[in-house]
Formats: C-alpha cells, structure tokens, sequence
C-alpha cells in the first residue's frame, strides 16, 4: 500500500468522476438515470476517433468539435424520446434507456465492429513529471485537472447563472416551475444536452487512457453510479469525492492482485452503501 | 345473500381448459416430435418461466432488476457444485441451485434495499457483477473458463434410463426429453403459483404495495416484508430455472450464466413487448421472441440493434404491450386478476363501482 | 374594461369533475374574492386560470384573447402571475433567487424591482441569502408574493394567503395588497378567511362544489346569504 498506489487512484478518480458528472447532473435535474450512460461515454470516444481520423486533428480538438454535436444529440433525444417517458412510473424511462443502450452498443458493432481502439495521443500518453516520492502520468494528471474544472464549471452554472437557478427550480417542482415561465421539458433537453457534452470529456480521456471498444459502456456505466451514489445524491463535489474512492479501491485492490480490481472497487461500494445509504454529502431533502 | 368478490369471467373458464389439454399434449409430445423441436420448446419454456419471474418483480412488485442473471448463474453453479462436488444427481441437485440463489439473495436484498427506483436498478447490476467476479475465482468449478457437468452423472440423471427404454432414444436425446418435461413442469408450477397468488391477499397487497406505498403502509399493508418475499420468490425461481438451463446445457461459465443479454435484456424484451404486468403478457411474448430469434438472430448486432429499437417503440407508443393492446380492445383476461363485485339483487344496496 | 373573464369554465380530473361552467369577470383595477369551503374548486379554478390545467380555449379569455389552452410559461409571459396555494417557495433557491426567478420568463419594465420588493418586505431583505424555506410562514408568503410581482403582472392570483398564519400575520400580509394595487395590478384572491376576503374585495364570488352560488358586493351580501352560498341550504 504505497504513498505511490494511492496518488494513481486518486487521479483515476478524476476519470470516474468525469464518467459520473453527467450522470448526476441529469438524475438531479429529472430524476432520471439513463441505463445507457455509460454507452453514450464509450460512443462519445468513437465520434472523437473519426474526426480524429477523418480531420487529422489532434484529439482535444477533435473533442471540441464533438462537444457541440454531442450536445445537439443529447438534446434530441430529451426531447423526443426522453422527454415522452419521464413521469410518475419509474419504469418507462429505466426501459427505454435499457434498449437505448443495446442499440447504442450495437450500433457501435455494426460501425466499427469489436477490434479494440485507442484514441493516440503521442507523446502525451507516457510524458510524466517527477515530483520526488511519486511520479505522475501527464495523461492522469490532465484527467483529474479537467474533472475538477468541470465540477468548478458546473457549480458556476447552477449556482451564478439564470439557467442554473432554473435548472434547480426545474429539479425542485416543475408545476411551480412552469408558472414562472419555464418550460421543463426545454430544461430537461438542455440538462442532458449538457450532460452530453461532459459526456465529450470522459470520453476523450477514456480512450486516450486505454484501450475501448463497442461493450464496455455498461461497466463504465456501473462505476459512474457508485461514485454518484456514494457521493450523495445532488452533490457535484460528493461525486468527485465518490470517484477518488472507488478509483483508490480499485488500484489498491490491483496492488494486491490484479484480478481482484473491479471487484474491489464494488466492493467500497457496497461498504459505503451499508453505512451511509444517502451517501456522504447527501441533499438535506430531496 | 352477501355480496361477493369473485375473479372468474367467461374467457378464464375456457382458458383453464384449454390449458389442461395443451398441458396434456405437451407430455405427450415426446413421442412424435423430433429432438429438434423438444430443444426449442425447452427454450421457449425456460425463457417463458423466467420473464414470468421478472413480471413478478417488476410490473407487479415495482422492483425493476436488470440484475436477474446474478441467480441465473448462482442457480446453475449450485447445481454444478453440488454434482461435481458430491456426485449428486443433477435432477436431484435442481432445487439445491434454487436455494443456493435463495441464500445469497438475502444479503444481495438487503443491499438492494437501500436504493430506491431507478438506482435499485443498477444496484441490481451491480450486485450481478459481484457475485460473477466472486464466482469467477471459485476454482473448483472452473473458475473464468468455466467447467463441464461430470459425464457419468449426466448420463445417469433421473428419468433417463426411463425415457431410453420407453422411447428407444440414446442417452443425449433421453436427457433432452427429461429437461423437457421439467422445464414444462417448471413452467406450469411457476405460472399457476404466480396465478393463485395475485388472487390472493397477497396480491391485491403486492398490488397496493406498487401503486402507492404510503397508502398501502396506511391500511396495514407491512410494504418492506412484500417486497422482500417477492424479490426472494422471484431469486429461487429464477435461480430454480437457470439450473435447469444449464443442466440442459452440461456446460457453464461465468461469463455464459451471468450474461445480462441472455438473462436480462431477452427477458425484458419478452415482458415488454408482450405485456408487463400481465400472466398473458409474456407468453405472447416468448412467441414473438422465438419466431424473431429463428428468423434473425444470425444477423448479430443488426437483429440485437432491431430488438432494442424494438423495445424503445413500444415503451414510447404502445407501453402496455401486444396483450395490452388486445386486451383494452377486447376487454379480454385470461388470467383475470381484477376483482369484480356481484351484489346480489333485492339486498336493497346501491351497486358497487 | 374586462381584463380576465371565464365563460362557462369546466374542468376535470380523469373521471371526477371539479368545475361546472364557471363564469367569473375581473375588471381592470379590481380585487375580486373567491370564497368557498374546501374542495368547492376554488383552486382548481386558479390552476386553470393560470394554465397549470389546461381548458378549452376560449372558456379563459385574458385581454380579448383565449387563452384557455395555453401553458403555464406562456400564461405567465402574458402578464397573469400566480402566488401558489402553500407558498411552494423553491427549496434549493435563496429568497433572492427565489424572487428573482419570479421574472424569468416575462421581463417587463414596471413599479416591482427587487429593490421595490424589498422596500415592500423589508426583512426579506435581511433575509436574502436564507435558503427559501427557512423562513417563518408569513415571511414565505411574502417571499411568494414578491416572486409574482417580480414579473410586473397585469393579473396577480392569490391562492389561500392566509393558509397556516396567525392572525396577526395575516393582518401584515394584506396590508401590503393596497400598495400592489398601486402598483398596477388587478387581484383575484381565493380564501377561506370570509371576513377579510370581504375586507379587501371590490366583489365576491362563492363556490360551491365546483359552481358560483353567489356573486355581488360586499356591501350587498348579507351574512345568511353568504352561508347559504358557502355550506349549501341544508347545512
């Protein structure tokens, strides 16, 4: 268990933090958790890969230029899907976003079939920098830099903008909402617009980092909800919190022997679960 | 006379007999159809006995799980475990998968519980790639790559050497015969247990529980002890089940047992487009499935991609099904849960809703 | 001139219905009442009105126009504000957002700033980075009435001001309703308070499950006939 083990899982924290950002952003607005996530992530990367490939660009401006795109797609399907099935019943939204994500992975199969890929990032992949009793990886040392820019990002919005204080009016009670003129389902599409394009962002750095293909959505998916679920619910920097503790469970977990790693990170999960089951930094109310 | 509450309409009386004579025939079936056909009713049975698990769970316990693979798999690996590690019978072994998925199903439950709604769902999930990571280390029955059922124990399951002789068929195609019969045994059981329960008391509880907890709670409903018999139901059941499927199959692995596109997303796949919350609904369901699966399923990702898109429309435009459809059509039940009021004439009351 | 009038107003819920035609009239200028017990349709009256449910077009006709169809956000954007049954302040918003966010969508030059508010409310502004809900009752309803006028409404419905408050506090409450006035808006209060809704009004209207069973005055209604309005003849 070195000081070194625990630096790398902090910094992959970053990365779930950024795959759990988007998740909680839209479970907190509506009350909806898309089962295709983690898929949308993992499709994210491969939109990156082709204009990468077809623009010869290099990736973080391959990723600004899928932002918006991406953006424009999670606000489509808001509002023409999504938003037909929020409501009430619970089941609906679970379904539809359930054949979403087998749609979305095979899709993927169809377009790029199952070789694994790897968005290149060149020198950037292996630079690090030497800070004494730990070395960091560049490349995890941006990730954790933009998940916390995001969050940064984030509370701005919610907490200094008029959209922001729709955003948590919409999240509050939409009926009230609506009487002081907002639209909900124009809030919903823009919530999950938003999502998409942090979405952008986990997906740069997940296929920078290693390699992806089209079925490891729902994995990315399960690690996004724990660190939402163990951050609270409703709390951007409980999510990062969330994150940095399942990516610590896990390197320590590989330390030990590489097979038990995701089993180690459910497994702080579950603990989490057993004694605080709101999470750390929970809402007061919700 | 008092008034009384009865289920019973005219379609249900005719469906009980039907039912008895296509009970009947199936016994029957081994005699004339060919191994082909016993293989694929066998499919149609086991998948039919599962989605009617997860309609239990979900459209009328509210519980959505897409983590029912979890005891699927632990289902199978008991009876794996039990036939490898004692020699038993795995006919004898299938209720002691049932319980194995049964057992780890409590603590799993208790988990479970503590999220709500959607991220019950994915805790669900959750809790599958746990217990398929753990059995994954499990080295004495394969651990990753998985193992085989010991040959001399398949080949002398119960029942076998019975159907051999009756038959006159070899020992694989015996096997198949028996797994046949058990499975429709299974089916029969499982559809006519989940029949007679939500005719009950506990039903219109469990009914309750799904509309609205708090009112439930408020007439005396205990909500918690409902949903836990019900999640524990549908684990031996489903648990039950897989351990016939893969006492069919002789052969597990982890990755196979607790695979959420054969045990989940199929499942789902049969209960929406058939019908959630009916009886009828998933047996529509498994029919659909069966014949999309003959015709396409060697299209791969297309046909996968079909079904999830499949899924999605009816979720969007049709929420109830294809039995839902003909059933508000109708007015049709076959299964008839919904209770009706007969007030006597002359007792002098005003008529019920 | 008619500012806001209903014609023949029905509306249910599913298979129960809650108002059976309706006709009320808001002049320009006007406190209108509405007076009924509970479950009369009182409320369900203002959620028509302000496009919470949604009604035939032309049974809701605000400036000429029908607006019985419309949305909640365009109702609003067209000058009718609503200060919900309950307050229902949002939680996650400070009482100055949550004022603030009573113009989002309808931004018009007009009498009501949040500094007007605050002049109105003084220790809302004390109270101005407290979550919403952390107020007393009284001061929540006044938080709720400054969202509405943030809008610079032309209509200005108030549904059960008085729910939950003690006298006293009622008493401030309308005391700020001359200077709303003032302010240009015309008012539709619904109470259960008889006494003070006739009070305030120019004229009352009485519900009676999901019916007007009395119209007029103030001056022009006598107390049995009010009762018999409010509680049925046989009650």
């Amino acid at each position: 268990m070195s000081l070194d083990t625990i630096v790398q899982g902090i910094l992959l924290g970053g990365l779930y933090t950024l795959f759990a950002a988007g998740l909680s952003l839209v479970f907190g607005i509506m009350r909806l958790v898309n089962l295709a996530h983690g898929d949308l992530i993992v499709m994210g990367a491969y939109l990156i890969l082709l204009l990468v490939g077809a623009l010869g660009l290099n990736p973080f401006l391959a990723a600004l230029i899928a932002a918006p795109l991406m953006f424009a797609l999670g606000w489509a399907l808001q509002r023409l899907v999504l938003n037909r099935v929020l409501g009430p019943d619970i089941l609906p939204p679970l379904l539809v976003t359930f054949g979403l994500s087998i749609v979305v992975q095979n899709g993927l199969l169809m377009g790029f079939t199952a070789d694994s890929q790897r968005i290149s990032a060149g020198a950037l992949e292996t630079a690090s920098v030497d800070l004494g009793p730990v070395t960091l990886g560049i490349m995890p040392l941006l990730t954790f830099g933009s998940a916390i820019a995001v969050i940064l990002v984030l509370n701005w919005i919610f907490y200094r903008t008029a959209l922001g204080r729709a955003f948590r009016a919409t999240s509050d009670d939409p009926v009230t909402a609506s009487l002081m003129g907002i639209r909900p389902k124009a809030i919903f599409a823009q919530a999950t617009g938003l999502a998409m394009v942090i979405v952008t962002i986990a997906a740069l750095y997940l296929g920078m980092r290693a390699n992806f293909d089209p079925t490891i959505g729902p994995a990315r998916l399960i690690y996004a909800f724990e660190a939402v679920i163990i951050g609270g619910l409703g709390s951007l920097w409980g999510t990062l919190a969330g994150g940095i503790i399942i990516g610590v469970a896990q390197t320590l977990g590989a330390a030990v022997n590489p097979e038990w790693q995701i089993l180690a990170g459910h497994i702080a999960f579950l603990a989490v679960l057993l004694v605080r089951p709101r999470g750390l930094f929970p809402r007061a109310f919700d | 006379m008092h008034p009384t509450v009865t289920t019973r309409t005219r379609a249900s009386g005719i469906t009980a007999v039907v039912a008895v004579l296509l009970i009947i025939a199936a016994i029957a079936l081994p005699t004339v159809a060919d191994r082909g056909v016993i293989k694929d009713l066998f499919f149609i049975l086991t998948m039919l006995t599962l989605a009617q698990y997860w309609n239990l769970l979900a459209g009328y316990g509210g519980l959505v799980s897409v983590g029912q693979q979890a005891f699927v798999g632990l289902g199978a690996y008991g009876l794996f475990g039990a036939a490898i590690a004692w020699g038993m019978d795995p006919v004898l072994a299938l209720p002691l998968g049932g319980v194995f998925a049964l057992i780890i199903a409590i603590p799993t439950a208790f988990f479970a519980f503590r999220l709500a709604g959607a991220y019950f769902a994915i805790g669900t999930w959750v809790v599958a790639e746990v217990v398929r990571l753990s059995v994954a280390q499990w080295k004495a029955v394969g651990g990753g790559t998985g193992t085989s059922l010991p040959r001399g124990v398949q080949t002398d399951m119960t029942g076998t050497a019975l159907v051999e002789s009756l038959f006159g068929i070899r020992s694989a195609a015996a096997q198949d015969v028996v797994a046949f019969w058990l499975a429709l045994a299974l089916a029969v059981l499982t559809i006519g247990g989940i029949y007679l329960m939500l005719r009950s008391k506990a039903g219109l509880a469990l009914a309750a529980v799904r509309d609205n907890a708090e009112a439930a709670r408020s007439v005396g409903v205990n909500a918690v002890r409902m949903k836990w018999v019900v999640y524990l139901a549908a684990a031996f059941g489903t648990g039950l089940t897989g351990a016939l499927i893969y006492l069919q199959k002789g052969r597990i692995s982890p990755d196979a047992a607790f695979s959420v596109t054969d045990w989940t997303a199929y499942v789902v796949f049969i209960v929406v487009i058939g019908g959630i919350g009916t009886i009828e609904g998933p047996i529509i369901g498994i029919v659909v499935f069966f014949v999309l699966q003959t015709l396409f399923a060697d299209y791969g990702s297309t046909y996968l991609l079909a079904l999830g898109l499949i899924g999605v429309l009816v979720m969007l435009f049709a929420p109830r099904g294809i039995w839902g459809l003909i059933s508000e059509r109708t007015g049709l039940q076959f299964f008839p849960i919904r209770r009706t009021l007969h007030v006597p004439r002359g007792s002098g009351r005003k008529a019920g809703p | 001139m008619t500012l806001l009038q209903t014609r023949g107003l029905t509306a249910r819920y599913g298979d129960f219905q809650a108002l059976f035609g309706v006709d009320i009239a808001l002049e320009k200028g006007e406190c209108v009442a509405i007076i009924g017990a509970n479950g009369a349709g009182k409320t369900t009256l203002m959620r028509s009105i302000s496009g919470v449910l949604s009604n035939a077009p032309d049974q809701i006709v605000f400036d000429g126009q029908p607006i019985g169809a419309l949305p909640a956000d365009a109702v609003m954007a067209r000058g009718i504000a609503m200060v919900p049954e309950g307050r229902r302040l949002f939680p996650s918003l400070t009482v100055e957002e949550n004022l603030l966010i009573g113009a989002h969508g309808r931004k018009v030059a007009g009498p009501w700033t949040l500094a007007a508010i605050y002049g109105l409310f003084p220790i809302l502004k004390e109270r101005r980075s407290n979550p919403g809900t952390a107020l007393s009752g009284g001061q929540q309803q006044m938080v709720a009435i400054g969202r509405a006028l943030m809008s610079n409404p032309r209509v200005i419905l108030c549904d059960e001001l008085s729910l939950g408050l003690a006298p006293v506090v009622i008493r401030d409450i309308y005391a700020a309703l001359p200077r709303i006035r003032e302010g240009g808006a015309s008012v539709i209060i619904v109470e259960q308070d008889i006494g003070q809704a006739l009070k305030v009004a120019d004229r009352v209207y009485c519900m009676m499950e999901g019916r007007v069973t009395l119209s007029g005055r103030p001056a022009d209604l006598t107390r049995d006939a009010i009762h018999d309005a409010y509680f049925g003849a046989l009650a």
